[in-house]
């Protein structure tokens, strides 16, 4: 058990947990900050940035995919900023009309590039391929100590924990004018933080996490943990501390148990094959989320909603 | 020479020198869109002063208040803060922005709102003391709402939000409070509470300015009026700069002669 | 060959599939209006990303009842039967519990999707999954229709054409001005309702031509794109029909002819251009023209208020005053104002006093109210009655008009 458990599922269920919890911290500030969807929104313009990163440097590799998706996420937040201002075209229509754009940009260009030697489609960027990512090299839980089997982890594991270092980081480091410009963003600019390049380096940083999550685990996942472990986590406390604890915990939750479920929830019912783990992940965390709305004990608002401005 | 004066008779024009002011706006204009909101308006605050900005609705007032802060930014002006850029003054100012700006829904209690006033001396990670929070909870006191430092903030009263923005106001030690309609829509005793504050404040030799809508408590209240509608119309002491003639102007046909009358003083 | 397909020359199929999808995009041009006006665009990604585990439940049930699965229309009612479902979800999130509608919307449009890809790989393990082609949802293709197909498809167009035309009145009543338009007798939550029904059904019939993940840019580019090029709620449902039924037109017409290319990106793509040229060049309210307005709004205000600081001799604080100053050849570089800068600021500062003595003047406060700093004096008030403000300042004027 321990052997097959260690080299086929161990992984891919810290995989999916990593990058559960990278997206679910940066999504709590986007949560109370109405923009939610900008998780949405940066995980469809992430294949363009791959497809760009591909086709200029020909190569499937880590870092020129990571920094095209990136960069895609620079394009996509500024781009919507543009047609939000110059248009004066409300967030969510110029959200709308961003992802969609970049996105089909992104398949057309997939399409009319060679890339039938390498391992890059749409179905793949939107499902990931998590129960692939296996560490052939493990016998067993000892595996863990010896150093050479380590050398041979999937490198999705070393590359999402140190993303996910990142995002805990900023996170820690940044908390204060965080929370305080997440709450009353007058009041911060009046005390001199630069609330604008605050928010736009929390959008990096959600991107930053989207894109290191979305090679591994495909897009499902990346928006549904944005925005599910957060907005359960909302119902069930009214500090913003314990509010983040809980949405790492449900992330977690989802991970774990998508990847159990997918793996092993076909067996007993008796088909024979496993389901989408990504899918399986986002289910879970939406059960919770069901789950946080009918029972959370701080379901209901209570305060009244800041005036429109 | 006559119409240099008269342009500018209203009110006694203090010496300009923004060197002595606790707050100088010089040329500000603000528009949204085509329209400027705020048009080349001068303002200066003495030291020690409490002074009401007042005028009808879309005059300019918050719009004023917020450029001077640099929370939006100006089409044109500058703002100095005892003598010095804004940007360099902050430690100096408290700010109470308006109540309904915020979400009250947000997860966090009382006390964390006024902790954040303190932001500015505990920096990004400095550690938060036990002398921090005793000096929220004295701030609380001082408006009455130590009682609720607890409390999560979307249970509070409209009064008693106001109250704990200006616990967090007090929270800031500055020099120059800057408040957005702190009496809109608070309860009687919640107003008492907020004016002894203010009063306070300027016995201790602290700078108040507040944006202000009821014209009727302007000379209980304050010392010195600044009028707005779009441009300056009036600045200077209650006695001289609150008159019907100079509210006449700001209002124009928006009040009633007769309650011009009543609320001015001299009339 | 692009010419044939232009022509709807390129066979029945094709030119079916082409009609059908110009009639859909007119419908969801039209219908996104009304959801755009409502600020409720994104709704309709939670609607088409909700379609799919009712289109992977529809093939299953099917399958089990003993047929092919993939009778499309079939899968149309599933994929409306969970897409229902999910509006519903985001209805009970928003009034139920604290979330804001962007939280509700993503949390539908995540979880919906990935409860799709679960049902979505389990068909792929069936004997009868292997060739469903259920992918096709995902991206919208039109390659290798069925004749059938192509009818539902263009009928489908037509028929939500028709009810978006019926409803047209009210629905752009109650988008235009809610409040008024419930004041006036019309059911504001029924007519939500209908419009919900409207994107639903657009969704529905555009699936296999455009993609679930895509639909949505059929719905919101639109109006978007009308936005720029008209002020008024006929005039913007007008556009927004025209770009979409073209966006439909071109987009089928270019898979048709090249099968290869999924049919939704490059509608997408063709929404995107009119959107772009609307964006940056529409007269009055594109970006360029904005851009310029702009900067000779704030060159006004520069201006206007420098020469009010010449004429009341105080020193000018700002740089650009000053350049636009002396760029104008109203001052030199040092500050001290030319002939012409004199006159204008003599003007200016007279004006000024004008609209101060109108504002202190009852019979004029209702001029008085047009104050704000740039409005000329002259455009308010008639010439007698500037007469009657400078009789009142009393002073001698002597400055040339």
């Amino acid at each position: 058990m321990g052997e097959e458990f260690v080299a086929i599922s161990l992984t891919p269920m810290l995989i999916g947990t990593l990058a559960a919890i990278a997206c679910a911290l940066p999504g709590n500030f986007l949560l109370l900050r109405r923009q939610a969807l900008i998780g949405d929104a940066i995980s469809h313009v992430v294949l363009p940035g791959i497809v760009v990163a591909f086709l200029i440097t020909g190569v499937v590799a880590a870092v020129p995919m990571m920094l095209g998706a990136a960069g895609a996420a620079v394009v996509a937040v500024v781009m919507i900023e543009a047609i939000r201002r110059l248009g004066k075209i409300e967030p969510g229509a110029a959200m709308g009309v961003t992802f969609t754009a970049m996105f089909a940009g992104g398949v057309l260009l997939l399409e009319q590039s060679d890339t039938s030697t390498v391992h890059l489609d749409v179905e793949h960027a939107l499902f990931g391929n998590l129960e692939s990512l296996i560490w052939l090299d493990a016998t067993g839980w000892a595996s863990l100590l010896d150093l050479e089997a380590l050398a041979y982890l999937p490198v999705e594991l070393p590359r999402l924990f140190g993303v996910l270092l990142v995002v805990a980081l900023f996170t820690w480091v940044f908390w204060r004018p965080l929370k305080l410009s997440t709450f009353d963003e007058g009041f911060a600019q009046s005390m001199g933080i630069r609330t604008g390049p605050l928010g736009f380096t929390l959008v990096i940083v959600a991107a930053l996490a989207a894109v290191a999550a979305f090679d591994a685990v495909g897009s499902i996942i990346v928006i549904a943990m944005f925005i599910c472990p957060p907005a359960a986590a909302r119902l069930m406390t009214n500090a913003l501390g314990a509010q983040v604890a809980w949405s790492v915990l449900f992330a977690t939750l989802s991970a774990v148990l998508g990847y159990v479920f997918a793996g092993y929830g076909p067996l007993w019912f008796g088909a024979d094959n496993a389901v989408s783990a990504a899918g399986m992940i986002a289910t879970v965390s939406g059960l919770i989320l069901c789950f946080a709305a009918v029972f959370g004990p701080h379901r209901a608002r209570s305060g009244a909603p800041a005036e429109a401005l | 020479m006559t119409q240099i004066e008269l342009a500018t008779s209203n009110g006694t024009r203090m010496a300009e020198t923004s060197d002595d002011a606790a707050l100088a706006i010089r040329g500000m204009t603000v528009s949204y869109g085509q329209k400027p909101a705020v048009f080349s308006v001068d303002m200066t605050v003495p030291v020690g002063s409490m002074t009401a900005i007042i005028g009808p609705n879309g005059a300019g007032k918050s719009t004023l208040l917020k450029a001077a802060l640099g929370v939006i930014k100006p089409l044109a002006g500058t703002a100095t803060v005892f003598g010095q850029p804004v940007a360099d003054a902050r430690a100096r100012i408290a700010y109470v922005p308006q109540r309904a700006s915020v979400d009250w829904d947000f997860p966090t209690r009382v006390i964390d709102v006024v902790l954040m006033g303190l932001y500015r001396e505990l920096g990004l990670l400095g550690r938060l003391r036990g002398a921090h929070k005793a000096k929220a909870m004295e701030c609380l006191e001082r408006v009455g709402m130590q009682d609720f430092a607890t409390r999560q903030i979307g249970q509070l009263s409209g009064g008693q939000q106001q109250r704990v923005f200006l616990a967090r106001a007090l929270a800031q030690d500055a020099d120059l409070y800057l408040l957005d309609e702190p009496f809109a829509g608070v309860d009687a005793a919640t107003e008492k509470a907020i004016i002894d504050v203010l009063q306070s404040l300027r016995a201790d030799g602290k700078t108040v300015v507040a944006v202000h809508h009821d014209l009727s408590t302007v000379p209980d209240y304050f010392d010195r009026v600044f009028l707005i509608n779009t441009t300056r119309i009036a600045e200077g002491t209650v006695e001289d700069a609150f008159t019907p003639q100079t509210l006449q102007e700001a209002y124009g046909g928006r009040l009633a002669t007769g309650q011009l009358g009543q609320t001015a003083l001299g009339a | 060959m692009l010419w044939h397909a232009l022509t709807l020359q390129l066979g029945y199929n094709a030119t079916l599939v082409t009609l059908g999808a110009m009639l859909l995009g007119i419908a969801a041009g039209v219908t996104g209006t009304f959801l755009f006006l409502r600020k409720r665009a994104l709704v309709s990604d939670a609607i088409s990303h909700a379609t799919l585990p009712g289109v992977g439940i529809a093939f299953i049930i099917m399958v089990a009842l003993g047929g092919d699965g993939r009778s499309l229309i079939g899968l149309m009612l599933g994929s409306a039967a969970s897409a229902w479902l999910g509006l519903l979800c985001i209805g009970f999130l928003t009034r139920r519990t604290r979330l804001a509608e962007d939280a509700a919307i993503g949390a539908v449009l995540s979880v919906f999707f990935g409860i799709g890809i679960v049902f979505l790989t389990f068909i792929q393990t069936m004997s009868e999954g292997r060739q469903a082609g259920l992918e096709g949802f995902l991206l919208g293709s039109t390659a290798g229709m069925l004749y059938s197909d192509a009818v539902i498809i263009a009928v489908g167009g037509a028929l939500v054409l028709a009810a978006v035309i019926a409803f047209r009145r009210p629905l752009s009543a109650v988008a235009f001005d809610p409040e008024f338009a419930a004041s006036s007798g019309l059911n504001v939550p029924r007519l939500d309702l209908i419009m919900m029904g409207l994107v639903m059904a657009i969704t529905v019939v555009g699936l296999k031509i455009v993609g679930l993940i895509l639909i949505v840019a059929l719905l919101i580019i639109p109006p978007v794109t009308a936005r720029f090029w008209s002020e008024r709620v006929t005039g913007v449902l007008w556009v927004a029909g025209i770009v979409g039924g073209v966006a439909g037109y071109v987009g089928a017409t270019l898979s048709a002819v090249a099968p290869a290319l999924p049919t939704g990106p490059v509608i997408v793509l063709v929404l995107f251009v009119m959107f772009a040229l609307s964006l940056l060049f529409a007269p009055a309210r594109g970006a360029l023209a904005a851009v310029l307005k702009h900067l000779s709004f704030q060159r006004r205000v520069h201006i206007r208020q420098g020469l009010l600081a010449l004429a009341q001799g105080q020193p000018i604080y700002e740089k650009l005053t000053l350049r636009l100053l002396q760029r104008s050849g109203l001052a030199r570089a040092d500050g001290v104002a030319t002939t012409d800068g004199k006159a204008r600021a003599a003007k200016a500062l007279r004006d000024e006093t004008r609209w101060q003595m109108a504002r202190s003047r009852e019979e004029f406060a209702l001029a008085a109210t047009f104050y704000d700093g740039l409005t000329e004096i002259e455009t308010v008030l008639t010439g007698d009655q500037i007469g009657e403000l400078d009789r009142l300042i009393g002073a001698p004027m002597g400055v040339p008009a």
